[in-house]
């Protein structure tokens, strides 16, 4: 399953900066609220912002910390706009306690972190925060899919009343490339009848948002043991229908009647679009090998991992972190003894993006170490790499 | 017996705390607590002739138990 | 009044001879009754608040946005749309909320833990920002919800849990003020201080609210009242002993009355 379909009629590409893009998506999307604290590989999302907002009718604060840009994004969001944030690493950290707390109270926001590489999964899935939640996550694997995930996280934060992320990186925030901008429709969504507008004050109707849920004197609400109890039960639908991935080569890809790949590499954001290459290499030269990219990060996408990794004799776990992601690979493939990580820390000197880990060739030498010593060759015999 | 009083209360002592801030604070010195406790076991504020019905109480009062009235005077003038 | 055999005025119903209502117990946005101490004073702000927005004909575009306290417990028993935020980040919410809604009246409500140790950072900017908010700031100089433990509003001498001995300059430092403080900022509006231990000061403290949103109304940036409320409790003292505590100890370290007029230029400002 992709999410990146282009229109069979191309569209005229604009060629723009993927912080920017993100930017002009999120207004096409109905935002009308960004706060901020620039923090590199985040800060061009918010010079673009802080730019364009204002002419679509909208504010950009430049906020004091990430604690107040998040809670002032909460505050936007409880009035039913639509209202985002952004930041990556300790600023992300810095908005854990804002984003279980728009969790817990059903406040949507979207929550950009242009993170500066891929050792923040368990961040953005595991979250810092505190209580029964999760956080939607969606990681592009690159600009044209952060456009439309954009999109995306706005529709799924209002359609269940939570905090999405948006987790890209350097690359997807500073790569300049041609995307095709236009509002995607996703469907209806259900009235805001939560949203504070003031004006149920003092018909005995108030309205309330509140993480404990107790409603007023008049009008009780759950209560914390019955409304978390409901939240976690939101987070189980979710988590059944909103998984995304995309996979090629595996049984579950149904696209060649050879999907039944003996090796799956297992990859998420930009280093699926590295590995999709490195596959697509090797797959030419013979190897039953396919790759599989988790879109949504939570919900993981457990069930299409069991299946493309059925016939898989090697589930490889390439990542830039020392194994984050394969926590949820040991979760869900369908042979935990199958699994084997390739990835690594590799970070650039500035701190501030992805080392030379990142790179076709190291990742196709790092595959091929994990194949058995008949397959390395460059050019595996047919009958070794297809035996039927 | 409050033919003096320009003023009067309506108590409701059932949500009295009895923390006594209206007896301090009330003008005319016209607030005692009572002898006996109410539903939850406080003392409560009893009115005795001479309120004004300055308002005094009611402002202080954290738990909102006074309701405060001021006697209408036209009655003095049949015909108006 | 010394003598109980005085006769009892019955007070248990309105009276029968002709009179006229001059005060309600409680407001009609007030969905019930709370469960603070006796002697608190923070129930008593919340009256005073509710009967302006009342008197103001605000009701229905009043959206408040409450904090971590004693007073937290209100969200339930105000008839009023209510954000229950996080400790401290109210003033960082209002702004979310009036920048998406500049036609409501916002207030925060927060207390001294909240505003002044939390949430310090966020209540300057918004100040400085000019956000078109009202904060409501109840100061009692401890954290009453979790017990009484010392504030950095707690003034020097005052005992609490955690500076049992009374607070000492040396080891805990010297209270803020945050009114004060705030006064000399621009973008502000409004900033003034009361104390609800008198019924004169609860008289003016509710001008003070009702001048506050009269200025966010008048889109004149940024107001503050902050309330100082009696915690006998808090404060080791009986229920009666609390305004007289109020006004010897706190309203010594914390003057009351208008600390930046409408109107008045910011004494520092930066624009100067």
């Amino acid at each position: 399953m992709t999410t990146t379909t282009q229109p069979a009629d191309a569209p005229t590409l604009q060629l723009m900066e993927g912080a920017a893009a993100i930017a002009e998506s999120a207004i096409l999307a109905g935002c009308r609220f960004f706060a901020g604290y620039p923090m590199s590989p985040f800060t061009p999302l918010l010079e673009h912002m802080a730019k364009v907002m204002p002419a679509a009718g909208g504010t950009c604060i430049n906020c004091e910390s990430e604690i107040e840009g998040v809670n002032m994004t909460l505050g936007a969001g409880s009035t039913g706009a639509r209202a985002a944030t952004g930041s990556c690493g300790q600023g992300i950290a810095l908005m854990q306690e804002a984003i279980a707390e728009a969790a817990l109270n059903e406040t949507p926001m979207v929550v950009f972190n242009l993170a500066r590489g891929q050792q923040d999964y368990f961040q953005a899935t595991r979250g810092g925060g505190w209580g029964d939640y999760r956080t939607i996550t969606l990681a592009p694997k690159d600009v044209p899919e952060a456009v439309e995930h954009t999109q995306l996280l706005f529709h799924l934060s209002e359609l269940y009343r939570a905090p999405t992320l948006l987790y890209g990186d350097p690359l997807i925030a500073q790569t300049r490339v041609g995307v095709h901008l236009r509002k995607i429709d996703y469907g209806p969504l259900p009235p805001k009848d939560w949203a504070l507008d003031g004006t149920s004050s003092g018909t005995g109707r108030s309205r309330q948002i509140w993480t404990w849920a107790m409603g007023k004197a008049t009008d009780p609400g759950l209560g914390p043991d019955l409304h978390w109890q409901k939240i976690a039960a939101k987070f189980d639908h979710i988590a059944e229908l909103e998984q995304r991935h995309e996979s090629r080569y595996c049984p579950d890809s149904r696209v060649d009647p050879e999907d039944d790949s003996d090796t799956v590499v297992v990859a998420f954001g930009s280093a699926a679009k590295f590995v999709e290459y490195v596959v697509e290499e090797l797959r030419a030269e013979g190897h039953r090998i396919g790759w599989f990219r988790p879109i949504t990060l939570w919900p993981f996408p457990s069930r299409a991992l069991a299946e493309a990794t059925r016939t898989a004799r090697r589930v490889l776990v390439f990542e830039l972190n020392s194994g984050q992601m394969l926590d949820d690979v040991r979760q869900y493939a369908h042979d935990r003894s199958a699994i084997r990580f390739i990835g690594g820390v590799s970070i650039h000197e500035s701190g501030l993006s992805y080392g030379p880990m990142l790179d076709a060739p190291e990742i196709r030498t790092r595959i091929l170490a994990a194949l058995p010593a008949e397959n390395r060759s460059g050019r595996p015999s047919a009958s070794i790499a297809n035996p039927r | 017996m409050t033919m003096s009083a320009r003023g009067t209360l309506v108590i409701d002592i059932d949500k009295c705390k009895g923390c006594e801030l209206c007896i301090a604070a009330c003008p005319p010195d016209v607030l005692t607590m009572s002898a006996t406790v109410n539903e939850t076991g406080y003392r409560y504020p009893e009115l005795h002739d001479g309120c004004t019905g300055c308002t005094a109480c009611q402002l202080v009062c954290p738990d909102h138990v006074f309701e405060v009235y001021r006697f209408d005077r036209s009655r003095a003038k049949p015909g108006t | 009044m010394t003598t109980q055999n005085i006769e009892i005025v019955p007070t248990g119903a309105p009276p029968q001879r002709p009179a006229t209502k001059v005060a309600d117990a409680s407001p009609s946005l007030m969905l019930g009754e709370h469960s603070l101490c006796p002697g608190c004073g923070e129930p008593v702000a919340l009256r005073i608040l509710l009967e302006t927005l009342q008197e103001l004909d605000i009701v229905q575009r009043s959206i408040g946005v409450v904090g971590h306290g004693c007073y937290g417990s209100f969200v339930r028993i105000m008839d009023i749309d209510v954000l229950q935020c996080l400790h401290g980040r109210a003033p960082s919410c209002a702004t979310g909320i009036k920048r998406m809604r500049p036609d409501t009246a916002v207030f925060t409500m927060q207390g001294d833990g909240d505003m002044v140790n939390e949430g310090l950072q966020e209540v300057i900017h918004t100040a400085a920002r000019g956000e078109n908010v009202t904060a409501i700031l109840l100061n009692n100089g401890v954290f009453g919800d979790t017990g009484g433990q010392q504030t950095a509003t707690t003034v020097l001498g005052q005992r609490t849990k955690t500076s049992i001995d009374g607070r000492d300059a040396e080891q805990h430092g010297h209270p803020i003020p945050i009114a004060d403080i705030i006064a000399r900022m621009d973008g502000v509006g409004y900033v003034a201080r009361g104390a609800v231990g008198t019924a004169g000061g609860v008289l003016r403290t509710k001008k003070m609210i009702r001048t506050a949103f009269e200025a966010q109304l008048a889109g004149e940036g940024f107001s503050l009242v902050e309330i100082l409320t009696m915690c006998p409790t808090g404060w080791f003292v009986t229920a009666p002993q609390g305004p007289d505590y109020l006004a010897e100890s706190m309203e010594q370290v914390y003057p009351l009355g208008d600390l930046h007029p409408r109107g008045s230029a910011a004494p520092h400002g930066a624009g100067r």
